[in-house]
This record gives C-alpha cells, structure tokens and sequence, in this order.
C-alpha cells in the first residue's frame, strides 16, 4: 500500500481554501471508487486497513530496539531474520515484503531511503514522515548522506563507513541504533524512550539521557 | 520455524529443483546491474544501473517478479533477490565523503550480470 501523496506545502490550509485535487489525488479517487463499485474490495476493508495503520506508531519500533539492547539472543534473532522474529511477537507483515534490521556500531552507520517512492517499515513504524516520502530527501540520501545527515544535526566522523540502504522491492529496513553511554541501570520501558522515528530511519542517534531532559 | 527441533534435515540428493529455485548468484560474487531501458514500471532505479556491486547476501525466500506483478502477472518462475553492495565512489565519481561509504539495494536475479 505505496500512497504516492503529495501533501506537502499546504499543512495550514483550511477547508475553504483547499486547492482543486491534482492529478494523482483525482486517480487515485476515481481507481479506489472503481475498485468498491466492481466489488473488488469494499469500502469497510480501506478504513480497516486505515485503522491498523493508525495504531502502528514509532512506540511499536522503539520497543523492539530497547529489548534488543538489553537481550542478546533476541538481538541475534532480530538481526539474522527480522520478519519472522517479530511474526513470533505478534507484529502482522501486511505485506509481502521482508525485514532486513540494519545494527549501528562503532564502525557502520546506517541510514535507509525509498529513493523510487516511500518503501517504509509501516509494519512497525506507521506511515513515514513527510520529508522521507519528498525527492530532495530520496535523491540527496544516496548522492551526498554525510551533508543529509549533517542536516539533521548528526555529524559522522569519516572513519565510520556510511551505509544507505535503498528500499526498492521486496525488502524493508529497521535502523538498530547504538544502546548511549549513560544508560546500564535503565528498564527496558526507559531505553525505549530514548529511541525516536527519525533514530530507526537513521538520520540521529538515539537519545542520550541528558539530551531527553533537555527536550522536555 | 525449525526453533525447537533441535536438528537440521539433510537435504535429499539428486531431487531436481524448479527452475529459478536455486539462486544463481552467491554472496561474493561481483557483478553488474543491467543497462536496459523497458517501457513499464521497474524497481530498479536508473541510477545504478551499469554500475559494478557485489553481492552480499541472497535474500530468502524466492519471490515472483514485482515488475510483471505490477502489470497484473503474478504467476509463474519465481527468483531470487540479492542484497547487493555498492561503493558511493562508483556510484558518484566526485563523492567527497568516505570510500568506505556504500549503498544496499535488493536487485532482482534477471537485472545481475556476471563480471
């Protein structure tokens, strides 16, 4: 369920001053109505599935990272085979799609894109963000991701190698960010809040303690 | 899947695999994205396309191509994809950043060609 929506520039616009549909939001209309009216799928099985999305959330990813750091053996799992590791947990694939999870070390770095339209871990992270599904993030995240990553304010020193992962088919990616120093006495319930969504796309790190407190 | 079992079945020799069951490409290998421009909607962004990778891993299970599903052909042979690995120096001459730095990008078994 790719959506191809072009929403961006027009957040604050009212229902009066809504521009006309584009041509896209006009397709996609007249094939969803099409699709109810032959009786391919129904109008209930779109709210649904709209439904199920609304409730997978970042907080569903941060989660998996916090029990990863604190259990190794679920780590290994979670790395040799992410899918059916979370299948285990009860987290549903509603696509046919695999989970490769990309481990943050000393050494590697790594960031993920859809650089053809918005592949995204929806699964475990809802729907993306709207800069990752815009082309200056797509086209710049595999040219140039030390200056995208500097943007957000995370500075990569040049002995750590710098992996993009290109989402494209079949394959999905969760970022596993590095456990912060500071953090060996705290409850699996305390890391996971630590982790953010833009922390499992890759473009920071995870929270440091004292950097939570001051965003408070 | 197989947790808890506790061993691992040899597999029988000589069965006959369909084709397209067994990946043709193994982790290591060097390669070459084709360069081929089909009319239609495919998953392998131009950008890398005739540029040299490796493979690093092959992604399991076999899958149907997505490129004739998109067309609403969703039997048939299925292939495998692969994790390929491919340096940013390959792919942008004048990358400023790393030589380590690298892409990741699943390729579809008909677009790899041996180097």
């Amino acid at each position: 369920m790719n959506t191809h929506d072009d929403d961006h520039g027009h957040a604050a616009a009212t229902a009066q001053d809504d521009p006309p549909p584009g041509y896209y939001e006009i397709m996609e209309t007249a094939v969803r109505e099409l699709l109810v009216e032959k009786e391919v799928i129904g109008g209930g099985e779109i709210r649904q599935m709209l439904e199920v999305m609304d409730t997978r959330t970042p907080a569903l990813g941060s989660k998996i990272v916090a029990r990863a750091w604190v259990d190794p053996e679920f780590r290994a799992r979670l790395l040799a085979n992410g899918r059916a590791t979370l299948e285990e947990l009860g987290i549903d694939f509603f696509e046919d799609t695999q989970l490769i999870v990309l481990e943050n070390t000393d050494k590697v770095h790594n960031v993920i894109v859809c650089t053809l339209c918005s592949c995204y871990p929806r699964e475990i992270l809802g729907l993306p963000p709207d800069w990752y599904k815009l082309k200056p993030y797509r086209a710049r995240a595999v040219k140039e991701p030390r200056a995208v990553l500097a943007e957000f304010g995370t500075v990569i020193p040049d002995g750590v190698e710098i992996r993009v992962s290109d989402s494209t088919a079949i394959v999905r990616y969760l970022v596993l960010p590095q456990r912060p120093e500071g953090t060996e006495n705290f409850s699996e319930e305390e890391l996971a809040s630590l982790v953010t969504r833009d922390a499992m796309i890759g473009v920071v790190r995870a929270n440091t303690p004292e950097k939570k407190e001051k965003s408070r | 899947m197989s947790e808890g079992s506790g061993r691992v079945l040899k597999p029988l020799p000589n069965v006959v695999k369909a084709e397209g069951a067994e990946p043709i490409f193994k982790a290591g290998d060097e390669v070459t994205i084709s360069v081929r421009f089909p009319v239609g909607h495919y998953r392998v962004p131009t950008y890398i396309r005739g540029k040299r990778g490796r493979v690093e891993a092959v992604i399991e299970p076999p899958a149907i191509n997505n490129e004739d599903e998109g067309f609403g052909r969703n039997a048939g042979v299925k292939r495998h994809y692969y994790r390929i690995a491919i340096p940013l120096t390959e792919l942008w001459p004048k990358y400023a950043g790393s030589k380590n730095d690298g892409l990741r990008i699943e390729v579809f078994e008909t677009w790899l060609e041996r180097n």
